[in-house]
């Protein structure tokens, strides 16, 4: 079944065109990888999904309601959690905090019973730190749950980021190069808890990676951008065979010959 | 002995405290500061109380430009219209106190958020000017608003009173300032462990991520403009009874920039740190006045200049702690405390 599909779409920034005709369908449940050369288009698109973007042409139409003219925390009401390339986690605040703003759309204290810490401010704060509680179990992060974001190291950031998306209970995750930057190891880890999301708790996954390796593993279906146009779309193995994908990747064959 | 931290339940892991102890410190340190009064002089009440109202609106104005990260020129604009209108409901509508200091603070959260409109659009330094430019606007309205405000003769206010109760002595200010200032740190204690005052935290932080996490960032933006300015309007309809005649020249621009020394030099971004930049802040002219009369005698001159000393020493200080000390006297007392919490088995 389609969660989210994508129908011609086109984003200008004033005379340079970021991405044109770009339509493909995610289905419920997958995992989907957006690959493509530097500048190919990528991050515009996952933003125009996310909402920090809205495409001048085309549609974003996600469980069967069109987004295309919503503004991101209308998005996120709807069920769409992202990361981002570079990270952006709230660089002051703890970890356990981080995740507590993932909680701000589940969350119902105001401000006067929120300043009052009353009974049920009281009970509501401490279900929802359960919640976060359980994902950071999840992403194995309970040694750092108390320390202040900005002093952590980059691998624990980038999994700090992801548990962010999950305190949202996505049921669709936008995930921009969340292996940049990791070895070996910490990539090997972070493909198993983008597995464990999409299995353990259904989570559909969009993601940009660059990694092929990984991308070729994991994915269901993968979709190519070059200069903006989508090039090729399928499997990873369709995709693997696919001659312009090959042109874009490993250059002309022809010119290759010259 | 403490040996580390063994917390049990969620909840108990989410208290301000974070030890009996440090809640056994706490009641003898309120215990302490509600007996003042006693043993006390009047003319050092006076600056604790001055002190308490410094209490009230260097956290208000920390909850706009520490935590939510809007700087704000405005604050000595916002303490005017909170005294001004509390004022003005005593006098013209001859309103108890309980009423005029919580209408105050809503009047002047109203203008806050209108002030704070442009703040979705400005940012940083152009946000600066604007409540710059709000400062004087409002200034002026004092001035010309004479039916309202009394204009520059100013407004005189009749003491606070409960029944036949009148607070008008220091002692008696001294409680109905102090309770409410101890509510309003508790208030503000508890808003920065629940949602809103962490959605602020996190404009702060990163707007773009805050707005992606479904932070509505217009709403909460307003919403800390508007909080902030109660506060402040709250410790100015306090300080109006505290010192009883107010005219425009009670709340020059200078007041804005000293609230702005407490919260750096307190720490930006938190409570502590705005209780400790206010009696900071409050208590420094008074030092140096009290260092300067004893230096009186050999150096005579050195009285005659102690005004603009005031502002130097200040100006000096200020840059002291942004060099040596950026997160404020909170962090340095936090850092204080975390090497001697586990002495001496540190290890």
């Amino acid at each position: 079944m389609v969660q989210l599909s994508c129908s011609d779409i086109q984003l200008n920034f004033g005379g340079v065109r970021a991405l044109s005709g770009v339509s493909f369908e995610v289905m419920r449940g997958e995992i989907f990888a957006i690959i493509g050369p530097n500048g190919a288009g990528k991050s515009s698109m996952l933003n125009c999904i996310s909402g920090l973007y809205h495409p001048q042409q085309g549609k974003v139409i996600y469980e069967d309601q069109d987004v295309t003219r919503l503004p991101p925390f209308e998005r996120t009401k709807l069920g769409m959690a992202r990361s981002f390339q570079n990270i952006a986690l709230f660089k002051g605040m703890s970890v356990i905090d981080n995740l507590m703003i993932g909680r701000h759309l589940h969350q119902h204290s105001g401000l006067i019973s929120g300043g009052l810490y009353y009974g049920p401010a009281q009970a509501e704060e401490t279900k929802h730190r359960e919640y976060c509680e359980e994902i950071i179990e999840f992403l194995e992060i309970q040694s750092i749950r108390k320390s202040i974001v900005g002093t952590l190291a980059y691998g624990f950031q980038k999994r700090v980021e992801l548990a962010r998306a999950l305190a949202l209970e996505p049921k669709l995750l936008l995930l921009d190069e969340p292996m940049a930057g990791m070895n070996l190891e910490e990539t090997e880890d972070m493909v198993r808890f983008i597995l464990d999301t999409n299995e353990a708790r259904g989570i559909t996954i969009i993601m940009i990676e660059h990694d092929m390796g990984v991308v070729m593993d994991i994915s269901n279906s993968v979709c190519v951008l070059d200069f903006g146009k989508k090039i090729a779309g399928g499997t990873p193995e369709q995709v693997q065979q696919d001659p312009n994908v090959i042109k874009a990747y490993l250059g002309d064959e022809d010119l290759e010959g010259l | 002995m403490r040996c580390g931290d063994f917390k049990t339940s969620y909840s108990a892991d989410m208290t301000i405290f974070e030890s009996n102890s440090a809640r056994v410190m706490l009641g003898l340190f309120l215990c302490l500061l509600f007996s003042l009064p006693l043993y006390t002089p009047g003319y050092l009440l006076d600056i604790v109380n001055r002190i308490g109202i410094a209490v009230i609106g260097a956290i208000g104005l920390n909850i706009l430009t520490g935590f939510t990260g809007q700087i704000s020129l405005g604050n000595a604009a916002f303490m005017a219209i909170g005294a001004f209108s509390s004022g003005y409901f005593g006098t013209k509508f001859g309103m108890p106190f309980y009423l005029c200091i919580p209408l105050a603070g809503l009047t002047t959260a109203f203008f806050g958020m209108f002030v704070g409109i442009p703040s979705l659009r400005i940012k940083g330094l152009y946000l600066a000017m604007a409540t710059l430019a709000a400062h004087f606007i409002v200034e002026f309205l004092i001035v010309k608003w004479e039916s309202v405000t009394g204009g520059v003769a100013g407004l005189s206010i009749p003491a606070p009173k409960l029944g036949s109760f009148a607070f008008d002595t220091d002692v008696r200010l001294f409680f109905l300032i102090f309770v409410i200032t101890v509510m309003a740190v508790l208030f503000a204690k508890n808003l920065f462990r629940t949602k809103v005052g962490k959605a602020f935290v996190a404009i702060r932080d990163q707007a773009i991520s805050a707005e992606v996490m479904g932070v509505n960032i217009l709403k909460y933006k307003l919403l800390s403009f508007g909080i902030s300015s109660f506060y402040v309007g709250v410790a100015g309809a306090l300080m109006a009874y505290q010192a009883k005649i107010i005219s425009p020249e009670t709340f020059p621009v200078t007041v804005a920039i000293d609230y702005l020394g407490m919260i750096i030099i307190g720490g930006l971004g938190s409570i502590l740190g705005s209780i400790y930049g206010a009696v900071f802040i409050t208590l420094l002219p008074e030092l140096l006045r009290l260092s300067t009369s004893a230096l009186a005698g050999s150096f005579p001159l050195l009285v005659a200049k102690l005004a603009a000393m005031k502002e130097l020493i200040f100006g000096l200080i200020v840059v002291i702690f942004i060099l040596f000390e950026p997160a404020g006297m909170a962090s340095r007392w936090h850092s204080i405390k975390s090497y001697w919490k586990l002495y001496p088995f540190s290890h």
